[in-house]
This record gives structure tokens, sequence and C-alpha cells, in this order.
């Protein structure tokens, strides 16, 4: 900790703030927000003697409220930066009629009351997450009597109690009586491996070993205490870890597999007992303990939705980030330049947190070294002749890479290649077929189109994916081995705003029973908020089938992430269902509205079209 | 279309991964008979190196000009084909892979016949899409030499050492008013059973 403070190269701003992220691999431009604490961190050299004058007493957080802090505090005592801070929620402000007291003692005046919070604006290469975890909160399993018994405390807790930095100097007591227990029990699995709505059904895999580690503690500072561990299993899998095991075994733990149903205090005593099933001793036994710590599991940082809409990130099932590929890539975020460390990706210890950092560290170095990037020759193309200045494609870019235009003087718009991202909603929205979208051009779709239709097309369900999300959702649907209908035929798009109405049109004119469009989950679009457009061109498209006899659930729209494997199976099973219930009627009569529909819009351009001179196409050449 | 279009079509196996739940040479045989396909072959694993040096074998041989790889999802191994088909002197953007891995065989283990039906299907629709490439340059843009690091608990704090030492410029931003996070409240850790700061 102390290094990173000290380093020449880190700039460390702590007490700070995300607010925006913007950009792309190779530069993405960043804004904090530090907030203001009111004591001048380059000039605090922590003598305390504002700390000594303070009045306020508030709650000490570190110590998980065992002890007290003043409203001018360290954080804690090795803290980096080593530098005070002022609550100012606690504070009784600096109006020397209510206090200031602590500003009148500071010999170097470096409380400032009337700091405010400062913008940093930053330009960086790669991002590195490495948010954390949040540790299980027990209140809403009262079954164990957290919020009912004061000596039921929490493993996070425990470590405060037996800490030589600690509120009792490392004397481990309990709460009640400040006496130092004799009988302790761990309960391990608190909000993990549970099936029921309370608690996570994940492995939080830290909590074993953290409990036989504090068990050895108690046992090396207070031999004979009588250590039980309640357990559904002991998972002591790492390098040295069944060796702890072992030792605290032999120092006289005793493990039994079995959790209590409930927990009952002794109003008297506040000794606890409990009733538990040894399922290996296939046993019931009483048990009375002087103190009971609850093994909590850990849980995704409560604060992750901010992180994971700017940095368009993915969540698996259990609310922890998604890494690119679980084997693979295990350190690349899906976004491009993102790297993800620490318990953000999976509840880990300090060993793995450390080797999985070094990891993202030297992903991160691989691109930075290279110093330039290779980016997709996936972005958008005027085709001038065609553009009217219509402005339509300004307005929905999502990265204002599209300018100019003008419809009264006819000047066609311009497209920035450096800030087109390629989502191709542009493309889709353009009423005169103005814009090329490289790789995912109007032809390339609608051939696919044709393949997919052009035998036994009432057999088959026409699914959009995009690239980020659905069509990832459906690679794990697979790589799970999730099984569904063959039915399915996957189209994929980078957006799933480059979904084209006339592509849909196309499908149901060529006798597709269902189509489906698939996107990233509303604000998880890779493309900030592409997805807008097309749950607006969804909307139209229904409204338009609608009005033409079509039953408009014959489209489908889907949100399925990259993680939802499950629900992509399940989506094509529902498809599958709908796909039956189909009728041929109902196929040939969407074909002959639809083919009606077309050809009247198309002689009405025609007619338009003569009255102007002829447009030249790009033509595709077969030799590269 | 100025030259005829020469298309090259390859069925990877993937050992029993897509091989076990369909049939990859019924596949090939009916690539074989798609319009401007002018050859379609099956490999055991078309990542592997025999795999590529076969593609490229043929672009040379049958002076391919659009080049089908029937094999895994492109979010997988895209970049590797690019590379290799490019390798041969064909545009990266003129290879377009066919998903029969994870949108099909795995999908339908138990469905032999129609797996192989849906796999065609697939094929077939890559070839008709690959038609209509062009080939495409891929622009550069430089790579600005900072990190940002969110969160400095232990692993934030070990990834900006790290990059730091590696000499790059590194701004670790924390939310608390101290670094640590959770690992500075542990009194001691295991396995080392020694002090967390």
């Amino acid at each position: 900790m102390m290094d990173v403070g000290r380093h020449s190269k880190i700039n460390l701003l702590t007490y700070s703030e995300i607010e925006n992220i913007g950009g792309y691999i190779g530069n993405f431009q960043v804004t904090v927000r530090k907030k203001a604490r009111y004591v001048d961190e380059k000039e605090c050299n922590a003598c305390a003697e504002c700390e000594k004058v303070c009045p306020v007493v508030a709650a000490d957080e570190f110590q998980e409220g065992f002890s007290s802090r003043k409203a001018i505090y360290m954080p804690f005592p090795q803290a980096v930066p080593s530098v005070y801070i002022l609550d100012d929620k606690d504070c009784l402000g600096h109006n020397p009629i209510a206090c200031g007291k602590c500003a009148d003692v500071c010999e170097k005046n470096c409380i400032d009351f009337d700091m405010k919070d400062e913008i940093i604006n930053l330009n960086v290469g790669a991002v590195i997450t490495a948010t954390g975890m949040d540790v299980y909160d027990p209140t809403e399993m009262d079954e164990y009597g957290y919020t009912q018994y004061e000596n039921v405390v929490t493993s996070m807790e425990f470590e405060r109690l037996i800490s030589a930095g600690g509120p009792t100097e490392g004397h481990f007591i309990r709460p009640t009586d400040r006496k130092t227990p004799k009988r302790i029990a761990f309960i391990q699995c608190v909000g993990s491996r549970s099936n029921s709505p309370i608690g996570n059904p994940y492995c939080s895999n830290i909590c074993c070993m953290n409990t036989i580690k504090d068990s050895l503690l108690l046992m090396d500072h207070y031999p004979g205490t009588e250590i039980t561990v309640f357990y559904i299993d002991i998972r002591a899998f790492g390098k040295g870890f069944e060796d702890l095991f072992q030792r605290s075994k032999q120092a006289g733990v005793k493990y039994i597999r079995g959790l209590p149903g409930e927990i009952f205090e002794d109003p008297k005593t506040k000794n606890l007992t409990m009733l538990v099933e040894d399922t290996v001793a296939n046993s019931v036994t009483d048990f009375e303990f002087d103190l009971v710590v609850l093994s909590v599991g850990v849980i995704p940082r409560r604060d992750s939705d901010l992180i994971q809409r700017l940095l368009t990130l993915s969540r698996t099932t259990d609310g922890f980030f998604m890494e690119s590929h679980p084997k693979l890539k295990p350190v690349d975020a899906p976004t491009g330049g993102v790297f993800l460390a620490g318990c953000a990706e999976s509840p880990k210890d300090v060993k793995d947190s450390v080797t999985q950092a070094s990891a993202a560290a030297a992903r991160a170095q691989i691109l930075l070294n290279a110093g330039k990037i290779n980016v997709e020759a996936i972005t958008s193309q005027v085709l001038t002749d065609f553009c009217t200045g219509c402005q339509v494609c300004v307005k929905v870019c999502p990265f204002h890479a599209i300018t100019g235009g003008d419809a009264k003087l006819k000047i066609p718009v311009e497209v920035v290649e450096a800030a087109c991202q390629g989502c191709g909603t542009c493309a889709a929205e353009c009423n005169f077929d103005a814009l090329l979208m490289k790789h995912f051009e109007d032809e390339q779709i609608m051939s696919q189109i044709d393949a997919i239709t052009g035998e036994n097309a009432a057999d088959k369900v026409v699914a959009f994916a995009c690239n980020w999300c659905s069509y990832g959702g459906a690679d794990l649907a697979g790589l799970s081995r999730m099984q569904y209908p063959t039915s399915q035929r996957v189209i994929k798009t980078m957006c799933s705003g480059r979904v084209d109405s006339k592509f849909v049109l196309h499908a149901f004119e060529n006798g597709a029973p269902i189509v489906l469009v698939s996107g990233c989950h509303y604000a998880d679009c890779h493309y900030i908020d592409a997805n807008r457009w097309t749950v607006k061109r969804v909307d139209k498209l229904w409204d338009k089938m609608e009005r033409l006899g079509i039953r408009p659930e014959r489209l489908q729209l889907e949100w399925i992430s990259a993680a939802e494997g499950q629900k992509w199976a399940n989506t094509m099973k529902d498809l599958e269902k709908m796909r039956e219930q189909v009728t041929q009627e109902e196929i040939e009569h969407a074909m002959s509205v639809l083919k009606e529909d077309r050809e009247k819009a198309e002689a009405k351009k025609k007619k338009k079209a003569e009255k102007k001179t002829p447009v030249k196409e790009i033509p595709i050449e077969a030799s590269a | 279309m100025k030259n005829k279009m020469r298309i090259g079509v390859f069925v990877c196996e993937c050992g029993s991964n897509i091989a076990g739940s369909l049939d990859c040479e019924a596949v090939r045989d009916y690539a074989a008979g798609l319009p401007d396909v002018v050859c379609s072959v099956v490999n055991k694993y078309t990542c592997a190196e025999p795999g590529q040096q076969e593609i490229q074998k043929y672009i040379k041989e049958y002076d391919l000009n659009r080049v089908v790889v029937a094999s895994c999802s492109p979010r997988m191994h895209e970049p590797t084909f690019r590379n290799c088909v490019a390798e041969a002197g064909l545009n990266p953007y003129l290879m377009d892979m066919a998903n029969i891995r994870e949108h099909c065989s795995w999908a339908h283990l138990d469905n032999w016949d129609g797996a192989t039906e849906k796999a065609k299907d697939i094929v077939k629709v890559s070839v008709a899409r690959t038609r209509y490439l062009r080939p495409q340059e891929e622009t550069q843009l430089p790579v600005i030499k900072e990190v940002l690091v969110v969160g400095g608990g232990v692993a934030g704090i070990q990834a900006s050492l790290d990059l730091a030492d590696a000499g790059y410029q590194v701004n670790l931003v924390e939310k608390e008013a101290s670094i640590g996070g959770l690992m500075a409240a542990l009194d001691k850790t295991y396995p080392t059973m020694d002090c967390s700061i």
C-alpha cells in the first residue's frame, strides 16, 4: 500500500468517483470527481491535533462500529494517503459559534471548510476494473439472530475483534459482557450455496479457508478454546490449504457437517443455543456457545451498475462481471481495452486477486507496448449520390460520428471514420439507402435471408443477433450444451440497431414464419443506446404488420446478454412453439401483402427517381 | 461482376465436437454443390497448423477469392482465420465463418439428421454472404500510454504497481478515503497467516 502512495508513476486519486467514461480501446476519456475531503492532502502531516479537539463522536466504520471516531479522522492507522478526512455529514460546520475547533489547532492550516469537489479529466489507453466485492448482509437471514443477539457476529466483525489494531487491541471479547468467550461456533455458507430466495446460489470461495484461519488464530491466542465449525463441505483446495485444515483439526477444532436451523439466546447468560443434525454421525445434538460467528459470503459490489454501464460490461447470473471467455480470456472484458482484476470478476482470496491483477496488468501492457491498435474496418460510408442531406443519420448516431448534411441545399452528410464504431444504426434508419455499412451491407444481409428462406422457409426461424450480447448468448448456450430445436438460423449484425425494417419484411415476404430481433439489454448496448432505435423500429414494424393483417407476434424482440445462454435456449424453444402455430395461410397472406406493399413503394420511388439523374452503385468485384 | 467467384469451403470436425453430432462429410458434399464453390474439404481441426496450411494451400491451388470456414464461433477464431487467409494473400474480410459448433453441433447433441441439415443450411447462408463481401482495409489508431485503474483494493494495488513499474503512467481511482479495500480490514490472511497490509 505504501508503495502506491510513493510511486512516481502512480497518480493516486482517493475519495474519488468515476463520473463518465467515453471513447474506445486505446483512447478513453475519463471524468473523475475528486470529492472534497476538507483537508489539504499535500499539507496534512497526520499530527492528530484536530482529532483531539473535535467534539463529535461517530461510529467508526472501519472497526465495524465497535468503536468510535471523530468527525475529522484518519480512516485507519495505515491509511494511504496518510491524511485526515472531515466527514461533512458529522461535522458541526465552520461557523465559529458552532465549532471550527479543528481549524484553530491545525498549525499547517490545512483544514478548508470551503473546499469544493474537483473534476479531473483523464485520457487513457486501457482500463483495469478492480472494483472488488461487498460482504453479504446477514440481516435478511434472521433465523441466525444476527439482528437480535449481540453475541452473534459476522466474520468481518470477528476480524476487527481479534486484530491488534482493532477496538479491543486484539483482546478477543464478546459484545455482551466483554469477557473472552470459551465456546465459539462458526457457521459456514451464510448467504452462500443457498437455494432459497435469501442468499446466493454460488460458493463464495474464501469463507472455508477464512474460518480455518480464524480458528487457528484463536487457538494460538487462547489455547483451549472450544471451537466448533458447522459446514456443508469444507473446500480447502488451494496450495497449502489442506495443510492448514489438518492443522486446525489437530489443534482441536471440531468440524461438524450440518448447519443449525435456528439460534436461540438465553436471556440471562446471553449464551446461544442451537440444534444441529450432524449428517456424518447421523445424530441430532443440542449445542451451547458463548459466541457465534457467521461466516458470511461475498456478493458483487452493490454499486456495480455505473461501471457496468460506462464500460459496457456484462454480468454473469451471479452478478459478477463477465470475462471475454471463461477459459481462454479470463481477464479481458468483452469491451476492447478493458481488463478485469480481483473480486469484480468473481469471489477470490488475496493470492488469486494478486495473480489476476498481474495478469490484467500484463494484458494491458501488450496493448500499451504496441502503441497502436488495428481497428476493424466495420464503419459506415456515405454514398453521396443517394444522400439527400435529410440528417436522420446525424440524429441517430450514438457517437456523433456523422456531421453536416443539408436537405435544402442537397449537401450530403459526412462520416467521421475514427469516431464511427460500426453499429449500423444509420444504415438501418436511412430511407434512401445512402449509407453503406461496411461488412454488414444490405446485399450481404439480404443474401443471407434469401439463403435461409430459399428452401423450406416455413420450417425456420430467422434470428437476428447482435455480435456482443445475443450472439454471445447463443454461443454460451452451445458451450453449456443447452439443447434446443434446430429450426433457428442466426444472422449476426454488430448491433441490433443495424436490423433494417426491410430485412424483417424481406424475411416475411420470403415466407419466414417467425423473425427474432435480439440484442443487448436496454442499458447494456455496446453502442451507448443504439438499441433505442431498434425498439422504435420494431414498434413501427408491429404497427405495420397489424395494418397489413399480419400477426405482430410473428416478429419477436428479445434482449439476451452474452451471459444468458439459458435465456437464448429458452427463447429458441418458445420460438419453435410459435413457429408451429403459424399456419400456411398466414404465411402466404403475409407474402402476398408484403409483396404488394413493396412493389407499390418501389413504383413510387421509381417515379420520383425518373425525375432525377441516375445514380451509380459501387460494384462488387470477385477478385480481392 | 468482373471475374468469376471461386469459393472454398472448409468444414471442421473439431475432433468429435462437431463430427460427433453431425455428418461433416455430408456437409462438405452439400457445400461442393453450391454455386461457385470450387473446393470443399473436411479437416480434423481447421484451426490447428495443418488445417490452416490446407486453407492456404487451397487458396493458391484453386486461386480462391472467397473462403468459408465452417467451424466454431467467429467470436472464438475469426482473428485466427483472418490472419490465415491474409498470409495466403487474400484480404481477411473475404473470409466468413459458418458457426456449426456453438450454434449447431453442441446445441443439438442427439439430433444427427436435424443438426446435419441445419449445418448444411448454415454453410449455404455463409456461402451466399461471401459472394457479396468486399475487401476492407483496417485503420490503425494510436494507443495512449496511460492507464486507469478503478478500485484500490488488493487487485487494483497490484495492477497499478505492475503497470507503474513497467513505466506506464497509472491513474488509480478509489472511492474511499484510503486504498486497501476489504483486505485492509482483515487481521491476518491465509495461507501464510500474516498481516494483510
